[in-house]
């Protein structure tokens, strides 16, 4: 893979970055730190909310990870600054934290294996399900690819998964390139079979089917958003941190969502009938 | 205890890996092969759905306390985890959970052997895996959860996440973890990166004895039953704190750490040596 084009030969996606500039007015760069962690503050309804997005960088010091990845440096940075939010408001009212999700994969490597990348990823996802129990609002938007691993470590923790409906938005366990190499198939084959089969399927409407998604987000341009939009977005995500605040704090939202309800019978049986023989005795 | 003493963990079933960690005779079923909770998404793929999803749970004591196993059968679809069986392990640390929060002690231990995400229901394996995380994170707030990486499959994907998460990491020298698969980064990032097939290598980069040696994994045991039976009983006694917490300490070592002169893995043993967690 070079460092400037991702598997399809496009370059990687500006959109994380856009949007996380759009909602906050800032780039975001840390004082120190790699320049793939962005982190703002912004205003949000009547609170104040911090934004948090992983996006590229063409001279990144990991070499795997300059197209948007989560790299080493990406989740150990993560897990340190949703930290740093979590001990800021100790004693206040915990702020919400909005995770821009725009990440094309976890970042594959020899010395990302050595390094321990699984740890690095658990901290984030760690520190993320911890802010979460703390009771910060952990909103999660989708705003590109929302791919395995990456999205593990940066957003699958949130409370509330919001997304724009838009065809660049894609959610998946692997990349469509990788997963047709994997599996032998083709590229066509698989688009045909996630037409059949709901979780294969890479586009963000069937993964509405799933009932992970709180709100899907129409009528909203995703490459180049225009003010209506950022505001559109801004009040999804305000109403969605009211929602969160009002509910259990645990991931629970997912399986109790209408869509759940049929496309997760199973999720939802199999837990039903643990109850059932956990207490008998 | 053990009818078969020096047994070979590695070479047991699930079934029989829950019942070897679980205090003699203490050994309940949970959903079962009975049960026939399978996967709703592999017969419309043309594959056979095995009556428990590749996850065996048990019930049963450790050390006198209650405790609950789940074991991944690692012979089954590779370990992977789909909907179901994804739904099982979150399920029943969801139900440990809840008695922990009523004041009734469940002692968790997680056998991991799994490629990670099953392929044919990705987004809601990968789902399940999210919830799996977002479980150990709650419950490891009211008791370790011990997690067991054994072989020969090894534990990789979103799973190596869910090994990382756990309090106490045991793991055998046949034993790998890692994010993603060799096979995987051949492919994705070219044999120059890394050769699947040169398992020497591999194991140097993400074997039981590397992640110990390197303060990764805490416990290296050999494969045998009755060891990581006593590992996993003692494993409950030390509570240090979980590594996915000490994250100004992994900070500094990733600082110290040249990316473009990365370290062989036998120097990495020296920069990262074992020593007592902070």
């Amino acid at each position: 893979m070079s460092a400037v084009a991702d598997a399809r030969g496009r370059g990687p996606s500006a959109r994380g970055l856009c949007w996380f500039e759009a909602l906050t007015g800032q780039p975001g760069l840390l004082a120190s730190g790699p320049r793939t962690v962005r982190v703002a503050d912004a205003p949000l309804g009547a609170e104040t909310a911090r934004f948090v997005a992983v996006v590229p960088d063409a001279v990144n010091r990991f070499p795997r990870a300059r197209c948007g990845e989560v790299g080493l440096d990406e989740a150990w940075t993560l897990a340190h600054e949703v930290r740093r939010v979590i001990d800021a408001d100790r004693n206040r009212r915990p702020r919400a934290l909005i995770a821009v999700v725009d990440v094309t994969s976890q970042a594959y490597g020899r010395r990302e294996e050595l390094l321990a990348i699984h740890l690095a990823g658990a901290a984030a996802a760690d520190a993320y399900a911890s802010a979460r129990l703390a009771g910060h609002p952990v909103i999660a938007l989708l705003v590109g690819k929302a791919m395995s691993g990456a999205f593990l470590t940066h957003g699958y923790q949130a409370n509330r998964i919001l997304a724009l409906d838009s065809p660049d938005v894609l959610i998946h366990a692997m990349s469509k390139e990788s997963a047709a190499r994997v599996t032998r198939r083709t590229v066509e084959a698989l688009e045909e079979l996630g037409e059949r089969i709901t979780p294969m399927a890479y586009d963000v409407r069937s993964f509405a089917k799933l009932g992970l998604l709180h709100r899907l987000i129409a009528g909203v341009a995703g490459d180049a958003p225009g003010a209506a939009d950022v505001a559109r977005v801004r009040a999804e995500l305000t109403a969605a941190i009211a929602d969160a605040r009002s509910a259990p704090r645990d991931l629970t939202s997912r399986l109790t969502s209408e869509a759940a309800g049929t496309v997760r019978a199973a999720s939802i049986e199999v837990r039903r009938r643990l109850a059932e023989e956990w207490d008998a005795s | 205890m053990s009818a078969r003493p020096r047994a070979s963990f590695i070479e047991l079933s699930a079934r029989e890996r829950a019942a070897a960690l679980l205090d003699a005779g203490s050994c309940r079923e949970l959903l079962g092969p009975f049960a026939r909770l399978k996967s709703p998404w592999l017969p419309l793929q043309g594959i056979v759905a095995q009556a428990d999803d590749g996850v065996v749970l048990a019930r049963g004591r450790i050390g006198g306390e209650a405790a609950v196993v789940a074991a991944i059968e690692g012979a089954y679809q590779g370990g992977s985890i789909g909907e179901v069986s994804g739904s099982k392990i979150a399920g029943v640390l969801e139900l440990a959970l809840r008695d922990c929060e009523r004041g009734r002690a469940v002692r968790p231990v997680l056998v991991l052997e799994t490629g990670g995400v099953r392929l044919q229901e990705a987004n809601l394996g990968l789902a399940t895996i999210a919830e799996i995380h977002a479980a150990i994170v709650a419950l490891r707030r009211h008791v370790p959860v011990v997690g067991v990486v054994a072989g020969p499959v090894g534990c990789f994907g979103g799973m190596a996440l869910a090994a990382a998460l756990c309090s106490r990491l045991i793991m055998t020298r046949q034993a790998r973890l890692g994010m993603n698969g060799p096979e995987v980064i051949e492919q994705e990032a070219g044999i120059a990166e890394l050769d699947a097939m040169d398992g020497a290598d591999v194991w140097s980069l993400m074997g039981g004895e590397q992640r110990y040696a390197t303060g990764l994994a805490d416990v290296l045991v050999e494969d045998n039953a009755e060891d990581i039976a006593a590992q996993v009983r003692a494993a409950f006694d030390d509570a240090a704190p979980p590594r996915t917490a000490q994250v100004e300490e992994f900070r500094r070592r990733l600082a110290g750490i040249d990316a473009q002169q990365p370290p062989s893995p036998e120097a990495l043993r020296r920069l990262w040596a074992r020593e007592r967690q902070p």
